[in-house]
């Protein structure tokens, strides 16, 4: 076990527990998935993790270590945090942002040398950023700064990389692309967790999901177990079919009713008559 | 009027040379190499400028001669043509002012940009904590009350840092984003300490000491000595040599908190070693030469269109630029005007249009 999470809770202010009660653990090179609707405190279980706010019931251990105990540069040289995208006020290179994450290998008063300079590029072709190398952090796009704060996290050389909502705000194809970063990287001996809003994305590439509702996880186990129509149904409100795809060889999760009203069966009457009687109000 | 003459056809040539530097940011060594040479160069030329007029030749042999003397076996012998008055105006006159100059301008420079990067912020300057209007109602104070002027020195000294250090408590009693509490803990101190040096003019003497407060709050060198240069140099050493120590880390406090802290910096601890060398250079910057806005603002800009943005290479290049810049400033306080023109005014004034022109040739990323 790398990570063990024992009835951990949290609170921001005496009177708002955000979760309380949660409890999973994380072996070597395994995915965990967290799921749950916006504001449940998946982010804020994630920063937890990453040792910057304190528990206030149970604990977190590292190693068979409480994290509290330990230095942050300690936690950082075992755990990589890559947190949701957010605006950069000066413009550094992505070299000079991937370089960022040697600073727990390196001592207070030093500057990173060639050694961490090799490390860093080499985190940058990992993710597949290597041509954007020399351009400044606020001209990329999305995508592209999501890699390079994976690609910071894994300058760390960390046993863990939690991410935050990696894929969010990401087109399609960069949301795949991302996920099969991860995958990568799981299977080279990194252990993951990740928060994600898509079902989808735990069997894409997790072992084990966990599903947040209420302040604490109503379902924890491996992908095929936990999201189910039930839970899914339990979490978001929505009715959605999973079934299994022999196209790509795995589950998959399809929602029913989004779009109801834009149907191209205008012979459904509920739809098209709901359209007409619209048309006026709107002109 | 020779010096002017000498001073106009100096500055035909800075926006030339600002132009040259600018141009070659992408080659950012040849840059910074350039920036190096710069002060040197100004430093020299700003001895031959000034009321009295020394000759150039003069200036260069008399600041030759004691090196000479140095030398073993009277092998290089400098002829003592300057007259007394002239080693007086500038040893005891312009050099200990040229020198408040460079450890002013560097110092307030380095704290700005250092601040900028704490608070993730370009529009941050050194005196965001109040330590400025702290420092000058110590030195009002001080005025006020006829002390004399080390005292009014080491007031206005205390006063600062009590100002920073205030604002830091206050912000201890809100727990949450804690630079945002810690920035408007500043502005409250300030305008409590701004209010007060309101106060002390409005009941000072007007015909002798709210002059005298007026002058001293909008800055001038042209009093500084080496024993007020001395009693400051150990903070501006000490502090600097710190922030230059830890610059590289900087980087990972402008871009975010959260992320720092997961990068394994102490944030609060390096958080707090920037507050306190800042305030350091700053009070010590106010104390000899009162306040002076704006370079503490501008110069880190200056910088970052030069080397960029990263701290290794931004915070040398502030001290450099910082220096420079304020002498080129003083150089202009001195030679205007038949009487000397307050610093703080001149900062802005120069300063103002001069960042206005260089933001509106360059695209800047961080605004």
């Amino acid at each position: 076990m790398i990570l063990d999470v024992n009835h951990a809770a949290f609170r921001y202010d005496p009177l708002r527990l955000i979760f309380s009660d949660i409890s999973f653990s994380l072996k070597e090179q395994e995915v965990l998935c967290i799921l749950g609707p916006n504001g449940i405190g998946k982010s804020t279980l994630i920063r937890c993790l990453a040792n910057l706010y304190p528990l206030c019931a149970g604990c977190i251990r590292l190693h068979n270590r409480d994290i509290r105990s330990l230095k942050y540069r300690d936690v950082a040289r075992v755990i990589g945090y890559v947190p949701q995208a957010h605006e950069i006020t000066f413009p550094f290179t992505i070299r000079q942002f991937v370089l960022m994450g040697r600073a727990p290998h390196l001592g207070l008063f030093r500057s990173p040398g060639g050694e961490d300079h090799a490390k860093a590029d080499e985190a940058i072709e990992l993710v597949g950023i290597g041509k954007l190398a020399d351009k400044p952090v606020n001209e990329i796009s999305g995508g592209e700064y999501q890699l390079a704060m994976i690609a910071r996290a894994l300058a760390q050389e960390p046993e863990v990389l939690l991410l935050d909502e990696p894929t969010s705000h990401l087109d399609f194809g960069n949301q795949i692309r991302v996920l099969e970063i991860i995958d990568r990287l799981a299977r080279s001996g990194l252990s993951v967790i990740m928060s994600s809003h898509f079902p989808d994305h735990a069997f894409l590439t997790s072992n084990n999901v966990a599903i947040m509702q209420h302040g604490s996880l109503i379902a924890y186990g491996l992908a095929e177990d936990v999201v189910t129509e039930e839970n899914l149904k339990a979490t978001y409100g929505v009715d959605v079919s999973i079934t299994y795809s022999h196209d790509v060889a795995r589950h998959v999760c399809v929602p029913h009713k989004a779009g109801q009203c834009r149907c191209r069966d205008l012979k459904q009457p509920e739809c098209s008559q709901r359209r007409i009687a619209l048309m006026p109000a709107m002109r | 009027m020779v010096s002017f003459a000498k001073l106009s056809t100096f500055l035909s040539e800075v926006p030339a040379t600002v132009g040259q530097l600018t141009s070659r940011i992408t080659a950012g060594a040849t840059g910074t190499v350039l920036i190096y040479s710069l002060l040197p160069l100004i430093f020299i030329c700003s001895l031959f400028f000034g009321r009295y007029d020394v000759s150039p030749l003069h200036v260069i042999q008399m600041l030759a001669a004691p090196v000479a003397d140095l030398v073993p076996g009277n092998l290089i012998h400098i002829e003592h043509t300057w007259s007394a008055a002239e080693e007086n105006v500038i040893y005891q006159i312009r050099l200990p002012r040229l020198i408040a100059a460079v450890l002013v301008g560097a110092g307030l420079s380095i704290a700005g940009a250092a601040y900028q990067g704490l608070f993730k912020n370009p529009l941050v300057s050194p005196d965001i904590l109040g330590v400025a209007s702290g420092a000058g109602f110590g030195a009002a104070l001080a005025i006020l009350l006829s002390w004399n002027m080390a005292l009014i020195q080491v007031s206005a000294f205390c006063f600062g840092i009590l100002a920073v250090t205030i604002t830091y408590l206050l912000s201890r009693f809100y727990r949450t984003t804690p630079t945002l509490i810690l920035v408007l803990s500043g502005i409250i101190v300030a305008a409590f300490f701004t209010a007060l040096i309101s106060l002390t003019k409005y009941v000072a003497d007007p015909y002798e000491k709210l002059p005298a407060i007026t002058f001293w709050l909008m800055g001038s060198l042209a009093a500084v000595r080496y024993s007020d240069i001395l009693m400051v140099v150990p903070f501006f050493a000490i502090a600097t040599a710190l922030l230059l120590l830890i610059r590289w880390r900087i980087n990972l406090l402008a871009v975010g908190d959260d992320e720092a802290r997961a990068l394994g910096i102490d944030t609060k601890r390096m958080g707090q070693v920037i507050i306190l060398c800042s305030t350091l250079i700053t009070a010590s910057a106010v104390c000899i030469a009162g306040i002076i806005g704006w370079v503490g603002l501008v110069v880190p800009h200056l910088g970052r269109m030069l080397v960029g943005p990263e701290y290794t290479r931004l915070l040398p290049a502030c001290l450099l630029l910082g220096a420079c810049y304020l002498l080129v400033i003083d150089d202009l306080a001195r030679m205007l005007t038949n009487a000397e023109i307050p610093l703080g005014i001149l900062t802005a004034i120069v300063g103002a249009p001069f960042f206005a022109y260089l933001l509106s040739r360059k695209s800047v990323g961080w605004i």
